[in-house]
């Protein structure tokens, strides 16, 4: 069961940042209109590595020195700097063209991203459901 | 499921922009209104965004906080035989720059498109989900 575990892990962590990292990017997208918007995203390198070295820690390890949120209007707060669920730092977009109106929301940037990171996610996917078959071919024989 | 917040996000995201298209339609419509419903010319409306968490952690949707009346002076039209006209014969017509009001709406409509295709994707991610180990 826990060789099973393992072997999935990778991918199902891999698509857990990526999808975070999707709804980002949305977020990014949506508002591209507001003004004083700051675009923000994750190094999907690092978000992954963390997301990885958490899976195995016990939760009170997790959890230490992590400020409980309520609600989604709470800052994630560790040591001074915003993070991802999954251990991240959640950093802001450097400005490729700046705007009046203070957005950094660079349109052809996140369009490219976003589709890059959906194939990501494709491809992630499609790993894992190799990786099940494979599974399933040397349970059944 | 962070996926899930996708939704929301491009959801409120195409509610802000049909309102600010609203608003837009509304001004042109009113391009030529001397007279609104408080006596004076109409005076043009724009909205204002806001970004507003929606459901999970990092998910930032759009709201509009306000619809403000736009406050640039109003066009003084010289017409005489306007029964409108004040003594020296100008007309008070609405503020309503056309060509701002026209590169609004192109703006909205191609976000509005944005949010769409940002849907169908996340839509196809999710099926494609849901097929996982079959």
């Amino acid at each position: 069961m826990n060789s099973l575990n393992d072997m999935l892990q990778f991918h199902q962590q891999a698509l857990n940042v990526r999808g975070y990292r999707q709804q980002l990017l949305a977020s990014n997208m949506a508002n591209a209109d507001t003004p004083n918007f700051k675009a923000r995203d994750v190094d999907f390198n690092s978000a992954l590595q963390g997301a990885l070295a958490r899976t195995s820690d016990t939760p009170e390890t997790r959890n230490a020195g992590v400020l409980a949120t309520t609600a989604p209007q709470h800052l994630s707060v560790v040591a001074g700097r915003e993070v991802t669920p999954a251990g991240a730092a959640l950093l802001y977009r450097s400005q490729m063209q700046g705007s009046v109106d203070g957005n950094t929301v660079d349109m052809d940037t996140e369009r490219a991203q976003f589709a890059d990171n959906a194939i990501h996610y494709e491809t992630n996917l499609t790993l894992l459901n190799h990786q099940i078959k494979t599974m399933m071919a040397a349970i059944q024989g | 499921m962070s996926l899930f917040d996708i939704f929301n996000v491009a959801g409120s995201a195409m509610n802000a922009q049909a309102q600010r298209l609203n608003v837009v339609a509304s001004n042109l419509a009113n391009a030529d209104s001397a007279v609104s419903a408080n006596g004076g010319p109409y005076r043009a409306k724009q909205v204002v965004f806001n970004a507003t968490p929606v459901g999970g952690d990092a998910a930032m949707g759009v709201n509009v906080a306000a619809v403000i009346d736009d406050p640039s002076p109003m066009k003084m039209v010289y017409d005489p035989k306007n029964p409108l006209a004040d003594e020296k014969g100008y007309t008070t017509m609405p503020n309503v720059n056309v060509v701002e009001e026209m590169v609004n709406m192109i703006s909205a409509s191609r976000s509005y498109q944005t949010n769409v295709e940002m849907m169908n994707t996340t839509k196809t991610l999710l099926l494609k989900t849901l097929t996982l180990g079959q």
